[in-house]
């Protein structure tokens, strides 16, 4: 028979090792099915790596992706620390373009270092509201965020069309649903001649940074990890939950929000209904991935990202479905969920009569 | 009863960590017997109860079932299977029945095979009916459980282990839930059932029940058997004395002048959702240089007791005051500023965050001091120091300061959280089941501790349900039942026992 025991120590080897692990054979299982479809595994491989290291143009595709993943997985990872389940970061990031197009697109004329924060600030703020009101529905009522957040996606999205119909509508769109071009002055500037690649992408790495430091060594941090890790404990040190509670709310929105501004100042420029391919629910698998750590949310951020850009390019050369990337991306979330059990507990042998 | 033994546990023991919770009990259980298994919380009951029913697997000793033909028969350990299959039947305290589904259901639940063609439902009501009528247990079967009474729910739990065609029968405090009428009928029921045979082994606090309704007394007190008499030459001081023990610990205990109160309770009334979780009208005081006891069985309020006072819950009416002021707020933080360091009863849970660091929850309680932390940012040398010079003042081992709270013994969380109360200086010291689950060294740690409090001028307030403690630490002693709290007026165990029993002494 085996038993299931808690380890006595999580390791640093399987905080760090597990994750990478897991992407190696996410890797390797998805090998099979390209196998089955008649494709040459290495060479898949090999293309999908060029794909994304291939040229200086397709690395800064890869970077480009990985900008929103990092703002939505930031968010994710910080509102997790406070067993917050913020499944709402799709909807925060449309309130943050909605903001940022709001502002952004002609109401206010001034010069760049005034708008470009301006932006930012209303972008934030509105993305921080999107997560605060489930959160006090969740403090004051007990109602449940997963529910609440998951919900009023649709009801961003619904309102977004709205706008994108109504008053943000474009009167130059030639009638489609989209809003105008954000200001010259208004849009972050790019990172490299002539790439996509933007100064969205230093934001988040600094947000990352900052986040990094303010969980391990502020009152703050400390505060919100001993809400999320033992609220009892918490409350009973005398630690105010939900004041807690609704500050990790309202710093994951914005995250989330700045997710949104960075997409339509950074790349697009305008807002349309189709800004965002999921990058609310994909920063929750970018969390994951990294274990919660926000300097590990950059890391796998840029793993996501090189997979989708990546197998884009594959299944450009090869012929294969791109939808190869979506397999990779679940299946190393499968092993990281599954490894992050094994660095908890371990199995032991044990005989029939249930001793060691 | 002149009858042969159908049930004989030779000397089982089974340790958790450096508790011993059973050590070497051997018990006999005749056929058509009511046995009482009494003792104080943590005597080692359930986990005896436990080791025979195959949840736990005992480190040493053995277990036979003797059979109809009179034939003794090891019994496998650490297997439930085993022991249903040798006709062992076990009530829990807590019931665990599936609310949505009819009494029927639930009894054939478990019974029946998982994967199967065609329910036989009338041969089992055939066989229900039956068992019915021969016990006079009866219960609605085609009522979904969750609108049955407590006392028709208890029915269906015992029906379902008779179900199971058992000739042994465990009851854990069946009666806890119970009105004394419905309590009454269910002894009724049993003692009819032990007509045709069964035999009943049932853990109960009650002495008067007890009394009433059993054969044979077995007393069990920190993991050992302490005595065994009929219950015909019982009586309930007789048991009490048994339950308590006679031994006091010996603790240097100076007299001590009292000074002003520090903490004044003033008809407090909390009305919680079930009996366990309320107050009526309770009124205490305690002052400087003083340690009042309250002694009771657990479940009888001393949980909100505690939680009222740390600031875990609002009360009805009533008053708290701390060093004469008013705090009827619902507040940790604020009881936390009023000087009031609290050892909280389940010490995982409300002591310590377990995946943080042993020097972060040594200084959780003192985030705004400017000593860990300036400006939001804390001061993680200072904090190093302060984890380390506490932990060798207050013996505190374990893998270090960086390592995870959960790691350390629980002997050492519960040093960790002493460090963390009495370096605060309070004026008032909450101890709820301080020493519960501990040896005796720390044990002994945590009771000097608290007199050293005492005599450096706090107030205490200790709650316990080991009575030896209770009287070798207290300066007066108070008794909690079903809510209420009573002085004791004479410090003697008989009295005391007599008291957490709910009789007047």
């Amino acid at each position: 028979m085996i038993r299931i025991e808690p380890r006595d120590v999580n390791s640093a080897m399987f905080s760090y090792g597990v994750p990478i692990l897991s992407a190696v054979v996410a890797l390797i299982l998805a090998s099979i099915p390209l196998w089955l479809a008649g494709a040459p595994v290495l060479i898949s491989y090999v293309e999908m790596a060029k794909g994304v290291f291939g040229s200086k143009f397709a690395f800064s595709e890869m970077l480009t992706r990985a900008t929103p993943l990092m703002f939505t997985g930031l968010a994710a990872a910080l509102a997790f620390r406070a067993k917050l389940w913020n499944i709402g970061a799709e909807g925060q990031l449309y309130l943050g373009a909605i903001a940022a197009v709001a502002i952004g697109t002609g109401y206010i004329e001034a010069p760049a270092f005034i708008l470009l924060p301006l932006i930012i600030a209303f972008g934030c703020a509105a993305g921080s509201a999107g997560m605060v009101v489930p959160a006090i529905l969740k403090t004051r009522y007990g109602a449940d965020e997963v529910v609440t957040t998951l919900l009023l996606n649709f009801i961003i999205i619904i309102f977004l069309q709205y706008m994108l119909e109504g008053p943000l509508k474009d009167p130059m769109g030639l009638g489609w649903p989209q809003s105008s071009p954000i200001l010259d002055q208004g849009m972050l500037p790019p990172l490299m001649e002539r790439m996509r690649v933007h100064s969205g992408l230093i934001i988040a790495i600094v947000c990352a940074l900052i986040a990094q430091f303010m969980l391990a060594r502020s009152v703050w941090g400390f505060k919100l990890r001993a809400v999320g890790e033992n609220v009892f404990a918490a409350r009973h040190a005398g630690i105010k939950v939900n004041r807690t509670i609704l500050g990790a709310a309202a710093i994951s929105g914005a995250l989330a929000g700045m997710a949104g501004v960075s997409e339509v100042a950074g790349l697009k420029g305008y807002l349309t209904s189709d800004l965002s391919p999921g990058f609310g629910y994909a920063g929750i698998i970018v969390a994951m991935l990294a274990g919660l750590s926000p300097i590990g949310v950059v890391i796998s951020a840029l793993f996501i990202a090189s997979v989708f850009v990546g197998a884009d390019s594959m299944s450009r050369a090869m012929g294969v479905s791109s939808y190869l990337a979506d397999l990779v991306v679940s299946t190393s979330l499968l092993c990281v969920l599954i490894g992050g059990f094994f660095s908890r507990f371990k199995l032991v042998r044990t005989n029939l009569e249930g001793k060691n | 009863m002149t009858s042969s033994p159908v049930l004989i546990l030779d000397g089982l023991s089974k340790s958790f960590g450096s508790v011993r919770a059973a050590d070497a009990i051997s018990l006999k259980l005749f056929t058509g017997e009511v046995l009482a298994l009494l003792g104080e919380n943590g005597a080692g009951k359930t986990t005896l109860m436990n080791m025979l029913f195959g949840h736990y697997m005992p480190d040493s000793g053995k277990i036979e079932i003797i059979d109809g033909s009179g034939h003794a028969k090891p019994l496998q350990l650490g297997n439930p299977q085993a022991s249903i299959a040798a006709g062992i039947g076990m009530v829990h305290q807590h019931f665990t029945l599936a609310e949505n589904l009819d009494a029927l259901d639930n009894i054939m639940l478990g019974s029946e095979s998982f994967i199967h063609l065609r329910r036989n439902k009338s041969q089992a009501i055939r066989k229900i009916q039956k068992i019915m009528n021969d016990s006079g247990l009866v219960a609605p079967m085609d009522v979904a459980v969750g609108r049955l009474t407590v006392g028709e729910r208890q029915r269906v739990e015992i029906l379902k282990a008779l179900y199971q065609d058992v000739n042994i029968l465990v009851l854990d405090e069946p009666t806890a839930v119970l009105t004394p009428q419905e309590a009454d009928k269910l002894f009724e029921n049993i003692t009819a059932m032990t007509k045709n045979g069964l035999s009943v082994i049932f853990i109960s606090h009650k002495l008067r029940e007890v009394l009433a309704f059993s054969n044979r007394i077995a007393v069990l007190r920190h993991g050992r058997k302490v005595g065994e008499i009929s219950s015909k030459e019982a009586n309930e001081r007789k048991i009490a004395r048994l339950m308590v023990g006679e031994e006091t610990k010996v603790f240097s205990k100076k007299e001590l002048q009292v000074g002003e109160p520090v903490l004044e309770v003033d008809n407090l009334t909390i009305s919680g959702s079930s009996k366990r979780e309320s107050l009526s009208n309770i009124s205490l005081s305690v002052n400087k240089h003083e340690i009042l006891g309250i002694a009771g069985i657990s479940g009888n309020g001393q949980t909100v007791l505690a939680n009222a006072i740390s600031g875990l819950v609002k009360s009805s009416s009533g008053k708290i005051k701390i060093d004469g002021k008013n705090i009827l707020t619902n507040d940790p933080s604020n009881i936390i500023q009023a000087g009031v360091g609290r050892i909280p009863e389940d010490r995982h849970k409300d002591g310590i965050v377990g995946q943080m660091s042993v020097a972060e929850n040594m200084i959780i309680e003192d985030l705004n001091d400017g000593k860990v932390q300036s400006r939001g940012l804390l001061n993680h040398e200072a904090i190093m120091r302060h984890c380390s010079n506490l932990s060798s003042k207050y013996d505190v081992r374990g893998p270090g300061p960086n390592a995870s709270a959960r790691l350390l013994s629980g002997g050492n969380i519960q040093k960790l959280i002493l460090a963390r109360v009495f370096e605060a200086s309070p004026k008032l010291i909450l101890a709820n089941q301080p020493t519960r689950g501990l040896d005796m060294g720390a044990a002994a740690d945590v009771a000097n501790r608290l007199l050293e409090a005492r005599q450096r001028g706090s107030g205490v307030i200790l709650i316990s349900e080991d009575l030896d403690e209770i009287l070798s630490l207290s300066d007066r002693i108070m008794v909690i039942y079903d809510g209420k709290l009573r002085m004791a007026e004479t410090h003697d165990r008989e009295t005391l026992g007599l008291m957490m029993a709910g009789e007047a002494a």
